[in-house]
C-alpha cells in the first residue's frame, strides 16, 4: 500500500506536475546513456543550422549537432548537478543547524555568526575559489551551489529546530527516556522538514540554473559534457539569426526549475498531517445540511 | 522504591528560584506539591528527572532509591525517565508531537527500553490505550493528536508515561488545561492506575480541591521556598501559612462554582 504523503502527493495537481517532471528527466538521462539520435557531439558542418524536422526533430546547432540529443544529453548533467547539489545542501544545513540549535551556548553562537558570514558569500564566490584550488567541473558546481544553499537552508532552518526543540513534545520526549540523538531523528527532524523541504527543492531548482551559468563561465561542464547552460550560452549568440533553437534547452530548464518548485511545495502540503485536505482517515464530523 | 529530596536549590543566571526544598515520597505515596505559578514546583519537576533547561543548575540531592540523580550523566539518567520514573505535563496541546501518530507515541518509551519491534509495539500501544480508557483503541493509535479532544489526548500523554509500568509518576498541572468535568475522570483515572500498580504519585498543582482528591501528604512552596508540609487533611482544615489559606478560599470558590454562576445568570437577565 502507499503511504499516506504519497497518496496525498500524487492527488494533488502541482504535486503529480512534479513527480512527472522529475520522472521524465530521470527517464531521459538514464536513456541517454544507452541512446540518442544522434552522437551529441557529432559536428556536421554541412548540415548545420537545420531547421526542425526530420531527422533532426529540434534541428541542428552552429556545428551541426542534434539538439534533441545535447538536450537529452544534458539531462544528465542536470540530474547530477540537482541530485548532487542537493545532497551537499542537505548534509551542510542539518550539520550546521544542528550544531548551531542543539548545543552548549557558545558553540550555538559561534555557529549562528559563521552561518551568517557565510551567507555573505554569493555561489559564484565559492565556485570560483573552489575551481582556483582544483579546476573546473561539475564537482565544482555541486560543492558550491551545496554549500552556499547549504548555508542559507542552515540559516532558515536553526530558528524552527530551536523553537521546535523548546516544544513540550521534545521534552516530554526526554521525559520518555530519549536521548538527544533519538530525540533528533524522531521528533525534531520531522518537524523542521516541511521549512527544509521547501528549501531544499528551491535550491535545487536554482542548482540548475546555477549550473548553466557556471557552465557558461567555464566553472562547470567542460566542452565534452553536454550541458543545458552551455547550450544555451552557444545559442544564445545566434539569437538573432536562429531564434527557435534557443527554445529547447531554455525550455528544458524552465519546466525542470518549475517541476522541482511545485514538487517541494507539494510535498511540504503532504508530509504535513495537520494540512491532509482529503486524507482518508481524517475524522471530521459529517455536517448535514 | 522511595524518592528523597534534600535541600533542593535551583538557580537561573545565580537567582534562587528554588530554595532549599526538601521532601520524601515513600513507596506508593501520593503526594502533593502546592503552590501559585511562579513558586518554583514545575522547576522542582522537572529537576526530578534531569530535565532543567539550560540555564537552570540544581544543587542539593535527588535520591531515587538511594541513588543520587544529581550529576549523574545524561545517558544515565535517560535509562531511568520514563522507564522507573514517568512524567505528565500540563498542555496535551503541546506535549504530543503533530506528526507522528498517536500510536507510536504511546510506544515509544517501550521501543527504547525494551527494544520491541514496530508489530510488536503497536500491539502495545492498543493495549497502553484501552487501558487509560481511550475510546476505540485499536484506530485511536493511527490517529494523529489533532484529530483529538483535549482529554483524550491527556489521556494518550499518561499512556505514554505510564507505558514501561514506572514505580513513580511525576504529574505536573495534568488536569489544569481541561473543562472541569473531563478534569474529574482524568483525575480518577490517574488514582486508579496509581493504585492498580502500586505507582508513587508526585502531583503538582495550584488546586487545593484537585489535591485534596489526590494526594494524602504534600508541600506547599512559595517563592521557592517550602512554608508548609503535612497530611493533606491538615492542611485543609487548619492552614497555616497565609499562602495556603489564599489557595484555599480560591479552591473554595471553585468548588462553590454554582452559586457563581446564579449570580451570573442573575445579572445578565
Amino acid at each position: 500500500m502507499m503511504p499516506r504523503w504519497l497518496r496525498s502527493l500524487l492527488s494533488s495537481r502541482t504535486g503529480l506536475f512534479g513527480v512527472i517532471v522529475v520522472l521524465l528527466i530521470a527517464v531521459t538521462a538514464l536513456v541517454s546513456l544507452f541512446w540518442t539520435p544522434f552522437d551529441p557531439m557529432l559536428s556536421d558542418i554541412r548540415g548545420r543550422w537545420a531547421a526542425p524536422g526530420w531527422p533532426h526533430l529540434l534541428g541542428t546547432d552552429g556545428t551541426g549537432r542534434d539538439i534533441l540529443s545535447l538536450v537529452m544529453a544534458g539531462a544528465r548533467t542536470t540530474l547530477f548537478v540537482a541530485v548532487g547539489s542537493g545532497i551537499v545542501a542537505t548534509l551542510v544545513g542539518v550539520a550546521l543547524a544542528a550544531l548551531g540549535a542543539l548545543t552548549a551556548r557558545w558553540v550555538r553562537e559561534t555557529v549562528a555568526v559563521l552561518v551568517d558570514i557565510l551567507i555573505a558569500f554569493p555561489v559564484l564566490m565559492i565556485a570560483m575559489m573552489i575551481s582556483a584550488v582544483w579546476g573546473g567541473s561539475l564537482w565544482v558546481v555541486v560543492f558550491s551551489v551545496g554549500i552556499g544553499f547549504g548555508v542559507s537552508i542552515a540559516r532558515v532552518t536553526r530558528p524552527e529546530l530551536r523553537r521546535v526543540q523548546q516544544s513540550d513534545f521534545v521534552v516530554a520526549g526526554r521525559a520518555s527516556g530519549l536521548t538527544t540523538g533519538q530525540n533528533l531523528v524522531r521528533h525534531l527532524l520531522p518537524n523542521v522538514a516541511p521549512v527544509f523541504i521547501v528549501q531544499l527543492s528551491w535550491s535545487m531548482a536554482v542548482a540548475v540554473l546555477a549550473e548553466a551559468g557556471l557552465s557558461y563561465l567555464g566553472f562547470g561542464a567542460t566542452l565534452t559534457e553536454a550541458s543545458w547552460g552551455t547550450l544555451l550560452a552557444d545559442l544564445q549568440r545566434y539569437i538573432g539569426v536562429h531564434p527557435l533553437t534557443v527554445v529547447w534547452p531554455g525550455l528544458a530548464i524552465t519546466i525542470t526549475v518549475l517541476g522541482l518548485n511545485l514538487l517541494g511545495d507539494a510535498l511540504r502540503e503532504a508530509t504535513d498531517p495537520t494540512l491532509s485536505r482529503r486524507g482518508a482517515e481524517v475524522h471530521v464530523p459529517a455536517v448535514v445540511a | 522504591m522511595s524518592l528523597e529530596v534534600n535541600d533542593l536549590v535551583i538557580e537561573i543566571d545565580r537567582r534562587r528560584v528554588v530554595d532549599g526544598v526538601s521532601f520524601s515520597v515513600a513507596d506508593g505515596q501520593r503526594f502533593g506539591l502546592i503552590g501559585e505559578s511562579g513558586s518554583g514546583k514545575s522547576l522542582t519537576a522537572l529537576a526530578l528527572l534531569g530535565l532543567l533547561p539550560d540555564a537552570a543548575t540544581a544543587s542539593g540531592s535527588i535520591r531515587w532509591n538511594g541513588t543520587e540523580l544529581i550529576g549523574m550523566p545524561d545517558r544515565e539518567l535517560a535509562r531511568l525517565r520514563g522507564d522507573e520514573i514517568g512524567m505528565v505535563f500540563q498542555e496535551p496541546r503541546t506535549a504530543l508531537n503533530p506528526i507522528r501518530t498517536v500510536g507510536r507515541q504511546i510506544a515509544e518509551s517501550v521501543r527504547i527500553h525494551e527494544r520491541i519491534g514496530r508489530r510488536e509495539a503497536r500491539e502495545r500501544a492498543v493495549a497502553e490505550a484501552a487501558r487509560v480508557r481511550l475510546p476505540e483503541p485499536d484506530a485511536i493509535v493511527d490517529r494523529y493528536p489533532h484529530q483529538l479532544s483535549g482529554g483524550q489526548r491527556q489521556r494518550v500523554a499518561i499512556a505514554m508515561a505510564l507505558a514501561c509500568r514506572p514505580k513513580l509518576l511525576i504529574t505536573d498541572e495534568p488536569t489544569t488545561a481541561l473543562d472541569v468535568t473531563i478534569q474529574a475522570e482524568v483525575l480518577k483515572l490517574l488514582l486508579s492506575l496509581a493504585e492498580e500498580h502500586g505507582m508513587s504519585l508526585v502531583f503538582i498543582t495550584h488546586d487545593l480541591a484537585v489535591l485534596s482528591q489526590v494526594a494524602t501528604h504534600a508541600v506547599v512552596l512559595e517563592h521557592g521556598r517550602v512554608v508548609e508540609q503535612g497530611p493533606v487533611p491538615t492542611l485543609l482544615t487548619a492552614p497555616s501559612s497565609p499562602i495556603t489559606q489564599a489557595l484555599l478560599r480560591d479552591a473554595t470558590a471553585t468548588l462553590w462554582r454554582p452559586d457563581a454562576g446564579d449570580d451570573a445568570k442573575g445579572g445578565v437577565a
